[in-house]
């Protein structure tokens, strides 16, 4: 259904016209699929002079319990065995010539990238071929074997290391900044502050690699592994009916790369349920702000205030005051108390009115004595507020 | 040194990376073509099409390509008896094209549609309110732009492509690198590193240069938004 949000840009939603074309199309498609599809089995009952290809005695071979335990089963795990170990060994590869290529050393740094873009341009069939043989000279057993898992290590660890590579190269500049800036020297920099994170970015890139992986195992049979693809060729060479093994075994394939790579797609998906950042909501905490006490920015209040001139909703909690560790007991009365609260309208204040206590108060120089005179004095100034005692 | 000129005397080291090449450009054209017919396909209008293009490119992308190369020769050839010349060698060769083109289109059409994902939503919207049909919009308006969008991961896919031209090993293309490579280890066990080091320098020799003309060409055909 994802297609339908892609293509749809191209053309307009189909009126009842349109979707009247586009079934008649959809019917000569399918009927020109089903004149292929009987054109390919007329062509397999009967090719030119050869045997009928779709009869049940080649078949039958190819299918039943024999088939499976003796060649089939043991040729998969040949073929996961060998990209397991690959899997892992060009993680380790790609991790150390990745990181080698962005290591300050100058000459270590020119090592692992002759290393990496030779692995990366040579053909694994040739690095597999090579293999091959080297290890046969010298005697090593299952040189196919080691060969295939070799090879596919080369590649496949050359592409991790790019991989990680670009993903320290997308982290933004300010990471590594502020990590020299923290006293790291540049190597720890990178070894504790950039590739992790690299590494995080670049996992559905290399499970995306996993498939690829897969897929070139096949390459070993031609270096005669006895991989799913070569116990295939066997099979059918027994029975003549190689056309029916390779059919089975490339379902195989395609099954095993298909969950793969769905996986793959997957997870990225997975992850980002996972890590994202929350999404801009205003939380409902208290805001707080370092050696803050009374946990409001004055200026930035007062700005504020003034900023929904145009009737727009008043806001709840103040904006700058998240993200910050400072703790206070009192915030949601200190906060009322500033009068600026407007979803409060019982708390809402006119700062002017605001009441200040007695002792804040400038005292007149020449009336010393008189607390009642100041009493009253308080009264007439503060007759006309109709909140007048909010301390209380 | 001396034995490394008597390789090269010995062996048509040169005309086996010609037969490489001249594979990748038969099957970078087929595969092109059928790739942008494909891509084509993915975006149409016609439902049948798209799940046609998603199914092509998903079969394609999740089969191996020996097991393709292998079927060409023992499947389509040895069983079905399609063939395209008398001649073994000529033969093989075309089958190992197809076999490429067929498996390499797929790439392409996702290259291709990344490009696509390049072009911006306003593009596709004034077309379609200028009144152009689908065929139009797409092949004036969205395809041009959508290639010149999607250099980069069509010179990656030519260079897989130029490397995987050594697998047509499996379709029994003798002349090839990497048989010719394999041939020569047989009869010369002791100069191994020194025939593996000319055939791999042949490759990064001729990747480097794709890969440099990859980048400039993206730069420089990238649309400046």
């Amino acid at each position: 259904m994802a297609q339908t949000n892609e293509s749809s840009l191209l053309f307009d939603q189909p009126g009842p016209k349109g979707r009247r074309t586009i079934r008649i199309a959809n019917l000569i498609a399918a009927v020109i699929f089903a004149l292929v599809i009987l054109m390919i089995l007329m062509r397999l009952h009967n090719p030119p002079d050869g045997e009928n290809q779709l009869s049940w005695e080649l078949w039958k071979p190819a299918l039943d319990y024999e088939a499976w335990s003796d060649f089939y089963l043991p040729g998969l795990w040949l073929t996961i065995k060998a990209s397991v170990l690959a899997v892992i060994g060009s993680v380790l590869f790609g991790f150390i010539f990745g990181i080698g290529r962005l290591l300050p050393n100058l000459i270590l740094r020119t090592v692992s990238g002759v290393i990496v873009e030779f692995c990366r341009a040579v053909p694994v069939l040739m690095l597999m071929i090579f293999f091959w043989r080297w290890f046969a000279f010298s005697g090593v057993s299952e040189a196919s074997y080691w060969a295939v898992v070799l090879g596919l290590i080369l590649y496949n660890g050359s592409v991790v290391a790019e991989l990680i590579r670009s993903g320290v190269g997308n982290l933004p500049n300010g990471q590594r900044e502020a990590s020299l800036a923290l006293g790291l020297t540049r190597t720890q920099s990178l070894m504790q502050i950039e590739v992790p994170q690299a590494v995080y970015a670049m996992l559905p890139a290399a499970v995306t690699q996993l498939v690829v992986v897969l897929k070139d195992t096949a390459l070993g049979s031609i270096i005669m592994y006895t991989d799913l693809l070569q116990e295939s060729r066997r099979l059918g060479s027994m029975y003549f009916n190689i056309l029916q093994t390779l059919v089975v075994a490339a379902v195989i394939y395609f099954l095993v790369c298909f969950l793969l790579s769905h996986f793959a797609r997957w997870l990225p998906k997975k992850m980002q349920e996972r890590t994202a950042a929350p999404a801009d909501f205003v939380e409902p905490v208290a805001p707080l702000a370092i050696m803050d006490p009374s946990n409001v920015n004055q200026i930035a209040v007062a700005k504020e205030v003034d900023e929904d001139k145009y009737g727009g909703a008043p806001r709840q909690y103040h904006a700058h005051h998240r993200g910050s560790n400072a703790s206070i007991k009192h915030w949601k009365k200190t906060r009322y108390i500033q009068g600026y609260d407007r979803t409060q309208p019982d708390t809402l204040v006119d700062p002017k009115s605001l009441d200040i206590p007695e002792f804040l108060k400038p005292s007149p120089p020449h009336k010393v004595k008189g607390g009642k005179g100041k009493k009253k004095g308080n009264g007439h100034s503060k007759g006309s507020s109709d909140t007048p005692d909010k301390e209380s | 040194m001396g034995s490394v000129l008597q390789l090269f005397s010995e062996y048509n080291i040169p005309g086996a990376f010609w037969v490489n090449i001249q594979l990748t450009l038969w099957s970078a054209l087929f595969s092109l073509i059928l790739g942008v017919i494909l891509v084509v396909m993915r975006i149409s209008p016609i439902s049948s099409m798209r799940v046609f293009g998603r199914t092509y490119v998903e079969f394609f992308q999740n089969m191996p390509l020996t097991i393709i190369m292998v079927f060409m020769v023992l499947g389509v050839f040895a069983q079905l008896k399609l063939s395209f010349s008398t001649v073994f060698s000529v033969n093989f060769f075309w089958l190992a094209v197809v076999g490429l083109s067929l498996y390499t289109a797929a790439f392409v059409c996702e290259s291709l549609r990344s490009g696509i994902n390049t072009v911006p939503l306003g593009q596709a919207e004034a077309a379609r309110a200028l009144g152009l049909s689908f065929i139009q919009s797409a092949s004036e308006i969205i395809l041009p732009q959508a290639f010149r969008g999607s250099v980069a991961p069509l010179g990656n896919t030519f260079i897989a492509l130029l490397k995987n031209s050594t697998v047509a090993a499996a379709a029994s293309v003798a002349t090839e690198s990497s048989s010719l490579m394999s041939e020569m280890i047989e009869y010369h066990a002791n100069s191994i590193v020194a025939i593996f080091l000319i055939f791999a320098l042949g490759y990064v020799i001729l990747v480097l240069p794709i890969g440099a003309l990859t980048t400039f060409l993206s730069n420089k055909l990238a649309v400046r938004r």
